[in-house]
Formats: structure tokens, sequence, C-alpha cells
């Protein structure tokens, strides 16, 4: 079969696929094997990115879900209140308007909006930009808003510790099943909006399983950003992460702290 | 449309890997991709068919080859073809299988001259 458009016609002569390159079938000349990760350059990027965050104990998430799940309420909500425990910033990806941003500086937190234009999800490279025009949240939580896609942005690490992927009750509850790559991805669901549970036809517990199935370790909480029910567990998850990060953070300093003494003994000797 | 995304990448690839081995044109290319994997095969082809054209890899035949999707039962712990996500295990109709292979995105070999 002809691998360029998928034809069983002519397997071994040249034909056109209607542009103006025809192609040959005949194999000749070198074969090199490459054998690389096609996404190698984003995860180089990504692992700088998770290297800065590790150095400056910051605890990173990337936030995905649909659009209209109620990410940038949830993160309005969320950073209001971190804030006044420890450092917070929001970097936000969307297609167009720096609108999610202004909406996160209105609850205090410094945010950097990242306009993908026609793009589809957030990338390694443009964080690290993002980053440089950001106050780093040094012992805190970078909250990264990814575009609002549950496709593309599955695909695409961006040196964070952990992916959240946020449904919201207005969406199909078989969401996990049709976007199952994005589900699998994520360390946590959160299930948003649930203050409109009475007036859906959303069966929370099948969704629930669906997600399972697709992630058999996925963490999920049911909240409501805009009630603020169930709000406590979500920010206990951020905090426990947060704390987590920090003490792996103490662990390296004590680390470093006992190989630059021993190095001073020796030489003072 | 992150295949766009995808080809791109590809495309980055290839063009160095053909410069360093001092190639003037490259004739083909092999892509692997996993089953379970985040991309659209046709899609993908779509969008090189664009993103190829002209540069080293302008009309080079592209080929998709794929790695088939395999899990592990947490039910009854066999191993299994798994060829989406949330299938049930076949063997025992059982949830979840937890993904073993067949999410790999990679370029496998080019054909230079």
């Amino acid at each position: 079969m002809c691998a360029t458009c998928g034809c069983g016609i002519n397997e071994t002569g040249s034909h056109s696929h209607g542009h103006d390159h025809p192609h040959d079938h005949a194999a000749e000349g070198r074969l090199i094997s490459i054998e690389r990760d096609i996404l190698a350059k984003n995860a180089g990027f990504a692992a700088g990115n998770r290297r800065l965050f590790t150095e400056r104990g910051v605890f990173a998430l990337n936030l995905v879900s649909s659009p209209g799940s109620g990410k940038t309420t949830l993160l309005a909500q969320t950073v209001q209140t971190l804030r006044e425990e420890f450092p917070v910033a929001v970097i936000g990806g969307d297609q167009q308007t720096a609108r999610d941003a202004e909406r996160i500086q209105a609850a205090g937190a410094p945010a950097v909006q990242i306009n993908t234009g026609k793009g589809c999800h957030l990338d390694a490279h443009g964080v690290g930009h993002a980053l440089e025009q950001l106050p780093i949240p040094e012992g805190g939580v970078l909250f990264i808003e990814n575009v609002g896609n549950l496709v593309c942005p599955a695909d695409f690490d961006l040196g964070e510790a952990d992916k959240v992927v946020v449904l919201s009750v207005t969406e199909g509850e078989d969401k996990p099943l049709k976007y199952a790559n994005i589900f699998s991805a994520a360390r946590l669901m959160l299930l948003n909006k649930t203050d409109l549970l009475p007036y859906v036809d959303f069966e929370v517990e099948r969704c629930l399983e669906y997600a399972r199935r697709v992630n058999p370790d996925i963490q999920i909480l049911q909240l409501s950003a805009r009630t603020g029910d169930g709000m406590v567990a979500w920010l206990d998850w951020v905090r426990q992460g947060q704390q987590a990060v920090l003490a792996q953070q103490i662990s390296r300093l004590e680390a470093e702290l006992t190989s630059a003494r021993a190095r001073l003994a020796v030489s003072g000797r | 449309m992150h295949e766009m995304a995808l080809a791109e990448s590809i495309l980055n690839i290839v063009e160095e890997t053909a410069r360093n081995q001092a190639a003037t044109r490259v004739t083909g290319l092999r892509l692997e991709i996993g089953e379970l994997a985040n991309v659209e095969s046709e899609a993908l082809q779509f969008c090189l068919d664009v993103v190829l054209r002209g540069s080293l890899a302008d009309g080079a035949q592209v080929e998709i080859l794929t790695i088939p999707g395999q899990g592990q039962c947490l039910e009854c712990g066999a191993i299994v073809r798994l060829s989406t996500l949330y299938d049930p295990c076949p063997q025992c109709d059982g949830y979840p299988v937890r993904p073993a292979g067949g999410q790999e995105m990679r370029v496998k070999d080019i054909r230079v001259e």
C-alpha cells in the first residue's frame, strides 16, 4: 500500500497525489536510523522548566479542561485564599485576549497571559518565556491554566508536577471516555459546578467510574467554585503538594550543606 | 489540531538529522505511532504534506507504522491487546486496564540522498 495516500494501487511505480510532487515507491539512497520521540524538543524545554521549579521550590500545576468548565473562576477563588499563605502566580493560555489574566490579577495574584493565536495548546517553550515575565512564586504554587481544549494539551509536558483536569456537570458525563488521553494523563480530576446538579442530567457516579476506567490512579474531588462548596478539600490538596515540594527542597539543600561542610573540613586540615 | 505542531517537530528532527549527515534530499520518512497515542494518523499525514513542502523532505514518502496498544488488566492481571484506553479486558471483561505500550510517537528513520 502507498503510505503517502493510502491507496492500494501502483505498489512499485511512481504516481502523483494531485499536487506538484509525485513520488517514487522504489527504495533508494541511505537509511538513517533516528528513533527519537517526536516531542523530544518540547521534553527538553519541559525538563528546563522542571529544573527551575525544583531549584526554587515551586509546586507547578497544569490545569486542563474544555472551554467553559469554570477554570478561571476556580483559579480566582483559589489564589485569593492561598496568596495569604505562600507566593502564588498564574500563567494563562488563551488564543486571544488577556481577560483571564485580568481576572486573576483582580484576585490579587501576579498573572501573565500567553496568547497562542491559532495554537490549541501551551508548550514548554512558551511557558519558559512566560516565566521570565513573572515573579517566580518561590516556595509556593504556580498554576498554569492551559487553553480550553481536552485534546491537544494532553501531549505537551510543560514541566509541571501534575496535570489537573477540570470537568463541569454541565458537560457530558462520558467526557472521560471521549477524551481518554487527557483524563489518563491527569493526577487529579475536579468535578466543578456541583451546585447545578439538581438542574442537569448528570450521573456523577457514572462519570467517576468512566474516569477511573481510563485512569485507575486518578484522584477525584467534587466542588463548586461559585458557592465554595468542596473548595476546602481542593485547597488542602494544593497545600499538601506545596508542602511536599518544600520538604524535597529542604532535603536537597541539607544534602548540599552537608557536602559543602565536608569539603570545608577536608580543605581546613 | 496539534497534529500541525507534531508535523513541525517531525520536520525539525528530520532536517537536523539530514544536515548532520550532509544529505541533500530526504526521500523517505518512517514514523512509529502507538495505537493509544493522542494522534490522528490521517490528520498527521495531511499536516506533514503541508509542512514538508519546500523543505529538504519535500515529496518524501511518509510511512506511519502503528504500534499496537497493550495493557495489564488490574482485575485479572493478564497482559492484553488494547485498542482504546477505555476498553474492558478481553479475557475477564473487567476494568480498568492499565496501558503498558502503544502510546509512543517516534521518528523511526529517514531515507536520504
